[in-house]
């Protein structure tokens, strides 16, 4: 970092490792016994090494990484093992060490840049802090450094982000300002936990950038945890997969990508959608769910999940085994080094065909949605967001449409536009060809049983005081579905197994139950009235990978089976693509481009679209980094709302271009569509 | 545990659950325990109460506690101990009735306003703030007094100040409750507004309120024994732990008449604290586990 950093007293020596951890044990003392969260992890990370750890939640990745920085707090205890930093025992360290090796030698970035920051001081302060605390620079020096800091790690003006304060940033300006804190005193190890789960893709891609310059450059040494296989794909050279507190796998991440030697890598690998899959295949999924932490299973933890097992691994627990050079597995049946065969996939039922030709049974026409904020003061006028600004979308008979954008593009905000959640400021929406804009709550009443929706949030979106059964049967007695409770109760038990939950499951509460089969609840109440039409919004972001791809294709099953519409809202392009027909990609509350889900994410037209599948962290993917941040809502701009972050914007631009029709079923909205393609630009090229 | 085990792992050593549970619990369930005396008493106060409250003997005035009367007796020469146990009675179906009155009708108003929002939101609001602005006891006072002496009429004055503060915390929960997705897939699924706000809303606003209608009976009796002493709450005959706190008021050598009905409050106002800390501490979901 330009050198004027004095060196550290205990400079690295290359042959020692700059984190060894041994065995590791941690467990929380809970009232109902221990749980070994950490149990028996073991690896090392050499000078200026990216080790990736992977793992869905509860697998014990996050716990790992405050054991590392021996940041756990009661009742959680680390009791076994050993970690080793530059030859120093960690575990050995006092209070007053630990203060002094945090945040020096080791630094760590958290998953919340929301948190992470404190709101009260500024953000030089802020960066400045553990570089002077630590006695590496005199503050005046500090200050000059810590603006450097900040211009490395890519923050647009840092002479005035330096003084500001963090709640004037965005969520990817914090997380740069905490990686600039991260990497204030040069550290040998930087343990990133989960830094972009929170972040839309293109700011993903800008932070993933940076961690590998951090990497190449100063030779920092990276442990990224991250649920995705893919985000460690693109920095981290090894990885080690972590299931019921063990690492089941540990090899170069490019191999467990293309050969996933234990049946847990092999799900993990193969329930992500790809970009590249071919369309309309299910997903790869393996039923389940981890472990009861309390008392893990005697033989392999995953042997009751695993659709690989042998007799043997109900029985004698693997060791983490050598399976091949520089590749260890803990598994019974790839221990003689051999490979897991490729997902059979199953054969794509007969395509859902949309009726295109009729009317549509969903329709927005020119919909507008903009909310007025409370005055910032007297003397000022009320501010606006313009959310929603003039949005064209029909949903026809039997089809799934993907709605994707960024946070604040107002996706969510359509979604309850289209279900008249929020009332429109402008435009008009017909569901059924009836006209349902301006219409009344009571005469809603009577046409939501056919327009449902299903939410994000499976801990939010269920009533944590009812049970199963009852949050099931109520819109069936509500609506006179049914003569009596008995009977709405035989209905519960229908819809129950129609998602996959057992019949039994209908007296307990949601907080008995996971994520994923929370989220078939919310299906399940979805379709307790024979709906016409699902809005899904975000139904599956909150979940690990592989509930993920269950979920998924539990709603491509029902589509099937029931001829269900869905208008399907995500983030995420490659779960569109796997899920769609047609597909919508919004930008500042307008629809950018639309068109067949294939066609639109394989040959993107509109400049955005390009950026947003390049973003996507897959593996061998060419990649354009789009730079900066979408504009503010509260003032529109005036041309295409896209020219200030396009690579090609162009006077032309300055007028807003229509959403036009440029080949049959592909409709842009740019000047110049298709002008803008990812091959022609070289690796990693940071545009603008 | 791994087959590679190297080092062996051994557990600390867990406090009981018992003791874990006392250090934090502990309050709670004498608190418990304390409110549930006096519960008894009230209840059984004609059966286990020595004499009659209204019995007067003045032969036997101002006498200090003794064997025959544990606490003595008051200018009348009516048994103080007998009084005590009587009064549990009006002052705990006073301070029940209060807040119970008081949260349920705060509670309607506070989720009526959260849910209606715009100028219903605006007018009961404003109009509970009106209410806040008055010190509650003078205003509970002036009530009182317009309305006349008498139990019904102290607690009716009393009602009028103690809703607001109930109104005030139903809408604050209602609001957070609104916001949350099942209450938009109840809109969703087209279920009508009294449905959502009396099966979803209410439901998980009650926590927090029961928190409050703990803390507050305390409160209620303190405030009503206030009133009573001030001369407003009963008509002479009847035994209240207010108006005997009055009548001794100024006696300074029979300190027995003031004094044991002022802990009798004391304890039942300590008690319900204990209680409502307790059922806070319980509903707070962070470190329940512990």
């Amino acid at each position: 970092m330009d050198g004027f950093i004095p060196p550290h007293a205990l400079q690295p020596v290359p042959d020692v490792p700059v984190l060894e951890v041994k065995d590791l044990h941690t467990v929380f003392m809970t009232d109902n016994g221990p749980i070994h969260a950490v149990d028996g992890v073991s690896f090392t990370v050499g000078p200026g090494e990216t080790l990736g750890i992977v793992g869905e939640s509860g697998s014990g990745k996050s716990v790992t990484a405050l054991s590392l920085m021996r940041l756990l707090e009661e009742p959680a205890r680390i009791v076994g093992g050993s970690i080793t930093f530059q030859g120093k025992d960690v575990l050995a360290m006092s209070r007053s060490e630990l203060a002094d090796w945090r945040g020096d030698r080791a630094a760590m970035v958290f998953q919340d840049p929301m948190t992470g920051l404190n709101p009260v001081i500024r953000i030089l302060k802020q960066v400045t802090e553990h570089i002077v605390s630590h006695g590496r620079m005199k503050p005046a020096a500090a200050r000059t450094r810590g603006i450097e800091l900040l211009r490395r790690m890519g923050v647009a003006a840092p002479e005035r982000a330096a003084a500001s304060f963090p709640h004037e940033f965005s969520g990817g300006m914090r997380q740069r300002v905490m990686m600039a804190i991260g990497v204030a005193n040069d550290p040998a190890l930087l343990i990133a936990d989960e830094p972009t789960t929170a972040l839309d893709v293109t700011i993903q891609a800008q932070i993933l950038d940076l961690l590998r310059g951090l990497n190449e450059e100063f030779g920092t040494a990276i442990v990224l945890i991250s649920h995705d296989l893919g985000v460690i794909g693109t920095v981290c050279r090894r990885v080690a997969v972590m299931y019921a507190g063990e690492v089941v796998e540990e090899a170069v991440t490019a191999e467990v990508l293309a050969d996933p030697r234990h049946p847990y890598a092999w799900a993990l690998v193969n329930a992500v959608p790809r970009l590249d899959a071919p369309t309309g295949a299910r997903l790869t999924s393996i039923e389940g769910t981890p472990p009861d932490a309390l008392n893990p299973p005697r033989g392999c933890r995953f042997e009751p999940r695993c659709p690989f097992k042998i007799a043997r691994c109900a029985t004698d627990h693997p060791p983490l085994m050598e399976v091949a050079p520089g590749r260890r597995a803990r598994c019974w049946v790839t221990a003689d080094g051999r490979s897991l065969p490729r997902p059979t996939l199953p054969a794509a039922a007969e395509a859902e065909i949309p009726l295109l030709a009729e009317a549509p049974l969903l329709e927005a026409r020119n919909v507008e949605k903009h909310f007025v904020l409370r005055r910032p003061s007297f003397m000022k006028p009320g501010l606006t967001v313009h959310a929603v600004n003039g949005v064209d979308i029909a949903l026809h008979k039997r089809e799934s449409l993907g709605v994707v954008g960024e946070s604040g593009c107002g996706k969510s905000t359509l979604a309850r536009l289209l279900t008249r959640l929020h009332e429109p400021t402008g435009g008009s929406v017909t569901f059924e060809g009836q006209d349902i804009t301006h219409a009344t709550p009571a005469a809603m009443r009577s046409l939501r049983p056919r327009l449902q929706m299903v939410f994000q949030d499976p801990y939010a979106s269920l009533n944590p005081r009812m049970t199963i059964g009852d949050a099931l049967a109520e819109p069936l007695l509500a609506h006179g579905r049914v003569p009596n409770r008995k009977a709405a109760d035989e209905r519960v038990r229908e819809l129950l197994s129609t998602v996959g939950l057992k019949t039994s499951f209908a007296s307990r509460y949601p907080h008995e139950f996971s994520g994923g089969q929370r989220q078939r609840v919310s299906i399940a109440r979805a379709l307790a009235l024979n709906p016409s039409v699902v809005v899904a919004d975000e139904p599956v972001s909150a979940l690990d990978v592989n509930v993920q791809a269950q979920v998924l294709n539990l709603m491509l099953d029902l589509r099937q089976r029931l001829g269900l519409s869905y208008l399907f809202i995500a983030h995420d392009l490659a779960v569109v693509r796997a899920f769609c027909d047609r597909v919508a990609v919004m930008y500042l509350g307008r629809v950018v481009e639309e068109g067949p889900a294939d066609d639109v994410l394989s040959r993107p037209l509109h400049p955005y679209t390009v950026a947003l599948t390049s973003a996507i962290p897959e593996p061998g993917r060419q990649r354009v980094v789009l730079g900066g941040e979408p504009p503010s809502t509260l003032r529109l701009p005036r041309g295409c709302a896209f020219s200030a972050r396009c690579p090609i914007a162009q006077p032309a631009c300055e007028e807003r271009p229509p959403l036009a029709e440029v080949a049959s079923g592909r409709k842009v909205a740019c000047h110049f569509p298709g002008a803008f393609a990812p091959r022609t630009l070289s690796r990693l090229e940071t545009v603008r | 545990m791994s087959a590679t085990t190297a080092t062996p792992v051994v557990l600390p050593p867990t406090r009981s659950r018992l003791r874990r549970r006392w250090k934090r619990y502990g309050p709670a369930w004498i608190g418990g325990a304390i409110v549930l005396a006096w519960i008894l008493v009230a209840i059984l106060a004609p059966w286990i109460a020595p004499y009659k409250p209204d019995a007067v003997d003045v032969t036997i005035r101002l006498q200090p506690p003794s064997w025959a009367h544990w606490m003595g007796t008051d200018t009348l020469g009516r048994d103080v101990f007998s009084r005590l146990l009587h009064g549990a009675r009006l002052s705990l179906l006073a301070g029940f009735s209060v807040v119970l009155l008081g949260a349920a009708l705060g509670t309607a108003i506070g989720i009526i306003a959260a849910w209606a929002r715009g100028w219903w939101d605006e007018g009961l609001m404003r109009f509970t703030d009106l209410v806040l602005c008055f010190p509650p006891i003078i205003l509970a006072l002036a009530i009182a007094a317009a309305l006349g002496i008498g139990p019904v009429n102290t607690i009716l004055a009393m009602l009028v100040v103690w809703w607001p503060k109930f109104a005030r915390l139903a809408r604050a929960l209602a609001l957070v409750q609104r916001s949350q997705e099942y209450v938009e897939a109840a809109t969703v699924l087209g279920l009508k507004p009294r449905r959502i706000l009396v099966r979803h809303i209410l439901p998980n606003t009650l926590g927090p309120l029961a928190v409050l209608v703990t803390l507050d009976l305390g409160n209620a009796i303190l405030t009503f024994a206030g009133l009573s002493f001030l001369g407003l709450g009963v008509v002479p005959p009847i035994a209240e732990w207010g108006s005997m706190v009055a009548e001794g008021r100024e006696l300074i050598e029979q300190w027995w008449v003031a004094a044991f009905p002022g802990l009798a409050i004391l304890t039942v106002v300590v008690g319900f604290n204990f209680c409502g800390d307790g059922l806070r501490d319980w509903l707070d979901p962070k470190g329940r586990s512990r």
